[in-house]
């Protein structure tokens, strides 16, 4: 295998120093308490020190003889639209209720595919929407309502 | 004897009606999701979690560990007819099954590997039943520090296992070790990392951790490079084998059941370990070498038979230790949960129509997959045609209804779009997102025995080397890491991955 500078590698060692990063400093405003009775900021401040040193080492490793990975394409759309779609069924489906938070969160997650046409994205939006609707709340009874409050009636 | 007793309970329990019923459901949906590429068990196991918490306990596990070997089973069809593995272990499958079908001996490939795979799956039923009550007996006798080590232990051992980076695994490790500690602290209740929201209070739910890593982020994967999927198959005929291909599937069959059942004992990939050894060994002791990679039956039948013997042992340590050897096996730590039952030794004695019924079960289960396989192949190939568009918008609605409806928790559905997110960037720089959930379950564990071995020992760490068992457990963490880190070994485990690549 090749082995030389990474940038994937740097990515991901970055990565990690920061989430480590983070929890250390998270974890430096609880009480760390001693070996016999370790506060709750302890054990977060171990592991996040362990994980910044591994991805320090990454990043090193990444800068002189890393793993040689193609990052590939982004699909942009795709992931805008798929983390929108995720976002507004958590944030609508109180409000809107089961049905139309489901249609448009279908909607938008069919138009992340490229090469799509309308009216196959209308036909999967009503078909999904009519089958989560049937399983689960027909069929498993969960009880969220499928009309919601903001849509005042 | 105790053994048919228990067996018998086993039996009477998984024969009920609503359990034979939902074992049938688990095997459909195991075999839909592994011959469909681009969706596994692990996510279908977490979308459908949610939705087994009104079962009884025993249903919802026989269910899903249903899913999880008939996944084994469905990404094999794949490997052989389109040689498109749909699961990672049916990889080596596609290498002489696929060959095997181009030659128009599909037939005999897909038999052969449903027959390797009934007599694996029974045969590591057996070692299960036998294997399990001394071990959850020793298991009964550990300590917190034993259990700390024990869980340090599977953790690493899981990604010497792993391929791909050392490094990069154990950050992923301690990367879920961290997530698992939001939200309430266990000994003193304070709210930690929780960014002054209530609803993070009772940390993150690993549905959303699981759906995110391998749901939203594989789709991503997958709509990088969307093409059509063709999948022109034709028709299978001659199903049974002929005399001489039965004569030469025997040895291979039992051999991949021996080397199955013992490597998917092992945390992390056992049972793609499994799979890979099993043909590497059937090569190298066949006579005919030079007809491997070009048909030989011999590599359908010892890899199908490993891995899914691997399959069914790698319940031993999630009923035995509570220590999930698998993404899927960590989900089903989260449904015994739910149900109120801690996995680990005590299942054995605490609910012994649950532990001897899943176990019964899995062998109807594997009764289930042969019907299920042989006559319907037809249907299977035909379901390859379902288009990735409508696929992928039901996976991201069914996770995202499945996730809300855990608790009614908003906070869990954005944590799907973080984690799928952070998941895909980690995925395309080369991470493994299952040692990230491995360490994401197993964290709070870690963190509670190493805090309550050490008030034990009155604060002296030495504990953890003082205690034997606890003290060899660590010992051969260590050596599983060095194994994992040093060059000469690393080159030997990655020839046995890419073989044939």
């Amino acid at each position: 295998m090749e082995r030389r500078r990474s940038l994937p590698d740097v990515l991901a060692g970055g990565i990690f120093v920061l989430i480590g990063g983070a929890f250390v400093v998270g974890s430096l405003g609880h009480r760390l308490g001693t070996p016999l009775r370790m506060g709750p900021g302890a054990f977060p401040l171990l592991v996040g020190a362990i994980l910044a040193v591994l991805g320090l080492a990454i990043v090193v490793k990444g800068l002189v003889a890393g793993e040689v990975i193609s990052f590939g394409p982004v699909p942009w759309r795709a992931v805008v639209l798929i983390t929108l779609a995720v976002l507004f069924f958590g944030f609508a489906v109180r409000g809107l209720g089961f049905v139309p938070a489901s249609a448009v969160t279908t909607l938008l997650t069919t138009l992340a595919g490229s090469r799509v046409r309308p009216l196959t994205v209308v036909a999967v939006t009503i078909g999904l929407t009519a089958a989560a609707t049937l399983i689960f709340v027909v069929g498993l009874q969960l009880r969220i309502p499928l009309w919601g409050p903001w849509l005042g009636f | 004897m105790e053994l048919l007793d228990n067996l018998a309970l086993g039996l009477s329990t998984a024969l009920l009606v609503q359990n034979v019923l939902y074992c049938f459901v688990g095997v459909l949906l195991g075999t839909a999701v592994g011959v469909l590429p681009g969706i596994g068990p692990t996510a279908t196991v977490a979308m459908l979690l949610p939705i087994t918490f009104n079962f009884e306990p025993v249903t919802a596990l026989i269910m899903l560990a249903g899913i999880y070997y008939g996944a084994q089973y469905g990404g094999s069809t794949t490997a052989i007819l389109i040689n498109l593995p749909g699961e990672s272990s049916a990889a080596v499958t596609a290498l002489d099954g696929h060959e095997m079908a181009r030659q128009g001996r599909a037939g005999p490939a897909l038999a052969t590997a449903a027959i390797g795979s009934f007599v694996a799956g029974t045969a590591a039923t057996v070692v299960l039943a036998v294997a399990a009550p001394p071990l959850a007996r020793i298991a009964l006798r550990f300590g917190p520090a034993e259990y700390f080590s024990l869980v340090l232990f599977g953790l690493i051992v899981s990604i010497a296992l792993a391929r791909g980076s050392t490094l990069k695994a154990l950050a992923m490790i301690a990367l879920g070790v961290l997530l698992g500690t939001v939200g309430q602290d266990i000994y003193t209740g304070t709210p930690r990392f929780v960014f002054g929201r209530r609803e993070l209070y009772g940390g993150i739910d690993f549905v959303s951790v699981a759906v995110g890593m391998f749901g939203m982020a594989e789709i991503l994967r997958n709509l990088e490079n969307e093409r059509a999927r063709t999948a022109v198959v034709g028709k299978v005929e001659n199903l049974w084998p002929t005399r001489e291909d039965r004569r030469r599937i025997v040895a291979p069959i039992l051999r991949g059941t021996g080397l199955g059942s013992a490597l998917g004992v092992l945390p992390g990939g056992g049972h793609v370990l499994a799979s890979f050894t099993s043909y590497a060994v059937e090569k190298r002791i066949s006579k005919r070498q030079q007809e491997f990679g070009h048909g030989a039956i011999e590599g359908v039948a010892g890899p199908e038979s490993a891995n899914n013997a691997a399959a069914q042992t790698s319940f031993i340590p999630l009923l035995t230790l509570g220590l999930p050897a698998h993404p899927v096996m960590a989900l089903m730590v989260g449904a015994f949960i739910v149900h109120g039952i801690t996995p680990g030794p005590n299942v054995i004695t605490d609910e012994p129509a649950l532990f001897w019924g899943l176990i019964a079960s899995m062998w109807i289960g594997n009764v289930l997959l042969v019907l299920l396989n042989l006559p319907l192949i037809g249907m299977w190939v035909r379901m390859l045609r379902i288009p990735y568009q409508v696929l992928f918008p039901m996976i991201i609605l069914f996770a995202s209804i499945g996730t809300y409806s855990l608790g009614f928790n908003a906070y869990d559905v954005y944590a799907i779009a973080f984690f799928g997110l952070l998941g895909y960037v980690l995925i395309k720089c080369g991470c493994e997102p299952a040692p990230l959930l491995l360490g994401f379950v197993l964290g709070p564990l870690l963190e509670e025995n190493l805090r309550r071995a050490l008030i034990i020992s009155r604060g002296d760490p030495s504990v953890f080397l003082t205690r034997p068992i606890s003290a060899v457990l660590l010992f051969l963490a260590v050596a599983a890491l060095i194994a994992a880190v040093l060059p000469a070994i690393r080159k030997r485990r990655e020839t046995v991955f890419t073989e044939e690549d």
